[in-house]
C-alpha cells in the first residue's frame, strides 16, 4: 500500500501526456487530462494512507 | 490588468538595457525571501536544534550552488546550445538541456540568459531549504546535504528547464495551442510545489518526531520556539518576494517593464488577502489568532502570487491570497490530526499546496484561453512523475545516507548531537517530557 500509490501516479502522468498527443479537440483533451489528474489524486490518497502511522508508532 | 502575450517560442526578444539593470537589482534583492525561510524553519523548531537548523540552511545553500553550478546548469539548460528533443504526434518536446557543464560560455551568453541562470541559482537554494524546516529536530545535516544535492544535480534542472528553458510545459502554447504555456513566473512549481512535495516525502522518510504521535490523545504540542524568529522571516520574505515575482515576471513571461508595479502590488495584496483570512479563521477557531499559523498564512499568500502576480487583476490577487489563508490553517492541523504527518514548519501546506493553488489561480485569471488546461498538465506532470521521482530518489538515498538521527541524538537535540554546543547556552533546554 505505501508504495503502490506512488506507482498509480505516474499512470495519470501519461493520460495527461496521451491527451495532447492524441486528441487536438480542446474537449476530449481536458476531459483526459481531468481523468489523468483523478488517476493522480487516488494514488495520492492510497501513498497517504500507506503512510499514516499507527496511533503509538512515534512513542518512545 | 497586464495580459501577458502568448509565449514567444526561442529566439525570445532582446532584453533593453533598463530592463536588464532593474532585472539584476530585483535579483541582488530576492535572497531576501532565502533569508526569511531560513529564519522561518529554525524559528519553528525546537530551541535544542536552533543552530543546526540555521547552519543546515547555510549548508544547504552551499552545496546546492556548488552542485548546480557543476552539473544542474547544464540540464536546465537556459545557457543554450541543445537539448535533448523527443519528436511525439509530430510534435518537438524538449525534455532536457544539455549545456556545457561547469557553466563554461556564462560570459559569452546574452544578458537575458546571465539573469536567467542567476535567477535558477537562487530558485534551487530557496527550494532546498522548503524541506529542511520539515525534517526539523530529527533529519541529519549530512543527509539534508545529500538531499540538497540530489535535487540540484536532477529534479530542479529537469523542472527548471520544462517550465521556463523551452522545455515541452512552456512550449505547450506553440505546440498545443495552450494558452502561453505553463506559467510560472515566479516559481510556484518549481520552487515551492518541489519543495513542498520533497518536505512530504522527507516526512514520510525520517518518520515523525519522537513523542509526537502518543499511543492515546492527540498528537503531543510541539511549538517552534521563537516566534519572533518566524514572524520577522515573514517580513523579510515580503521584500524578497516582492523582487522575486517582479523579476519573474521580466524574465520568464517578458512583461514589460510597465508591468512591474502591478506585479509588486499583487504580491502585497496575496499576502495580506492571506494573512487576514488565516488571522480570522485562526480567531474563530481557537478564540485567539495564532502566531504561527499566521505567519504561515501569510507566506501561502506569497507563494500562491508566485504564477499568477505578473497578470492578475487586483481584487484577483487578493482572492488568490485569501483563499490560501483560509485553507492553510485547516489543512495544517488536518494533516497533523488525522493524518499522521509531523511537518513543523508546514511547508507541505505552505509551500506545496499553496502554490498548486497558485498554479491553478494562475489558469484561472490568465487572460489567454486554454491557459487553465495547460496549467493542470503542469500539475499533473509535477504530481504524477516529479513527485514518484523525488521519493524514489530521496528512498535510495536514504539507504546510503540515513536520513533520521538516532534516539539518543533526538533526546539531546541536534545542536549538541551534530554541533557540539547548543544555540543558547545561556538558557535551560526542555526536554520531550516537558511537553506532556
Amino acid at each position: 500500500m505505501k508504495y503502490a500509490g506512488l506507482l498509480v501516479m505516474p499512470a495519470g502522468f501519461f493520460l495527461a501526456l496521451a491527451a495532447l498527443a492524441l486528441f487536438p479537440e480542446p474537449g476530449p483533451r481536458a476531459a483526459f487530462v481531468l481523468c489523468g489528474l483523478a488517476v493522480e489524486g487516488m494514488g495520492l490518497v492510497v501513498a497517504v494512507r500507506g503512510h499514516m502511522l499507527p496511533r503509538g508508532a512515534s512513542r518512545p | 490588468m497586464n495580459p501577458i502575450p502568448p509565449m514567444i517560442p526561442a529566439p525570445v526578444p532582446a532584453m533593453s538595457d533598463a530592463a536588464f539593470a532593474l532585472t539584476l537589482g530585483l535579483l541582488l534583492l530576492a535572497p531576501m525571501a532565502i533569508a526569511g525561510v531560513a529564519l522561518i524553519n529554525t524559528g519553528l523548531g525546537r530551541s535544542r536544534s536552533a543552530a543546526q537548523a540555521l547552519l543546515g540552511n547555510l549548508a544547504l545553500i552551499a552545496v546546492t550552488v556548488i552542485v548546480f553550478a557543476f552539473i544542474g546548469a547544464s540540464f536546465a539548460g537556459s545557457l543554450g546550445s541543445k537539448d535533448l528533443v523527443l519528436h511525439v504526434a509530430g510534435k518537438p518536446w524538449s525534455v532536457l538541456g544539455l549545456g556545457p557543464f561547469l557553466l563554461r560560455g556564462l560570459g559569452a551568453a546574452a544578458p537575458q540568459a546571465q539573469l536567467a541562470v542567476l535567477f535558477e541559482f537562487l530558485a534551487v537554494a530557496m527550494m532546498v531549504l522548503l524541506p529542511w524546516g520539515s525534517g526539523a529536530d530529527r533529519w541529519r545535516l549530512s543527509a539534508g546535504c545529500a538531499t540538497a544535492a540530489v535535487l540540484a544535480a536532477i529534479v530542479f534542472p529537469l523542472t527548471a528547464h520544462w517550465i521556463w528553458a523551452g522545455g515541452w510545459l512552456e512550449s505547450m502554447g506553440a505546440n498545443f495551442s495552450l494558452g502561453a504555456g505553463f506559467v510560472d513566473g515566479g516559481g510556484a512549481a518549481t520552487v515551492h510545489v518541489i519543495g513542498g512535495l520533497t518536505a512530504l516525502c522527507v516526512v514520510w522518510i525520517a518518520g515523525p518526531r519522537r513523542g509526537k504521535f502518543p499511543k492515546e490523545g492527540l498528537s503531543t504540542a510541539m511549538p517552534g520556539h521563537d516566534a519572533t524568529y518566524v514572524l520577522f522571516g515573514c517580513l523579510l520574505a515580503l521584500v524578497g518576494w516582492l523582487a522575486w515575482n517582479a523579476a519573474g515576471a521580466i524574465l520568464w513571461l517578458h512583461a514589460p517593464l510597465s508591468a512591474i508595479p502591478g506585479t509588486a502590488i499583487n504580491t502585497l495584496l496575496s499576502a495580506s488577502g492571506a494573512l487576514a483570512a488565516t488571522f480570522s479563521v485562526t480567531r474563530i477557531r481557537f478564540g485567539k489568532p495564532d502566531a504561527s499559523l499566521c505567519a504561515n498564512g501569510w507566506l501561502a499568500g506569497l507563494v500562491a502570487s508566485s504564477a499568477c502576480a505578473a497578470f492578475a487583476y487586483p481584487v484577483e490577487a487578493l482572492f488568490v491570497g485569501a483563499v490560501a489563508g483560509i485553507f492553510t490553517p485547516l489543512l495544517v492541523e488536518v494533516l497533523e490530526l488525522a493524518l499522521s504527518i509531523d511537518d513543523p514548519t508546514g511547508a507541505i501546506t505552505v509551500h506545496g499546496v499553496a502554490g498548486l493553488w497558485g498554479l491553478v489561480a494562475a489558469g484561472v485569471f490568465a487572460p489567454q484561453p486554454g491557459q487553465l488546461l495547460a496549467q493542470l498538465v503542469g500539475i499533473a506532470a509535477l504530481l504524477g512523475f516529479v513527485f514518484p521521482l523525488i521519493y524514489l530518489l530521496l528512498f535510495l538515498l536514504n539507504r546510503l545516507v540515513p536520513f533520521r538521527v538516532d534516539p539518543d541524538g533526538e533526546r539531546m537535540g541536534m545542536d549538541l548531537h551534530e554541533l557540539g554546543g547548543g544555540a543558547y547556552p545561556e538558557f535551560v533546554i526542555h526536554r520531550d517530557e516537558s511537553y506532556r
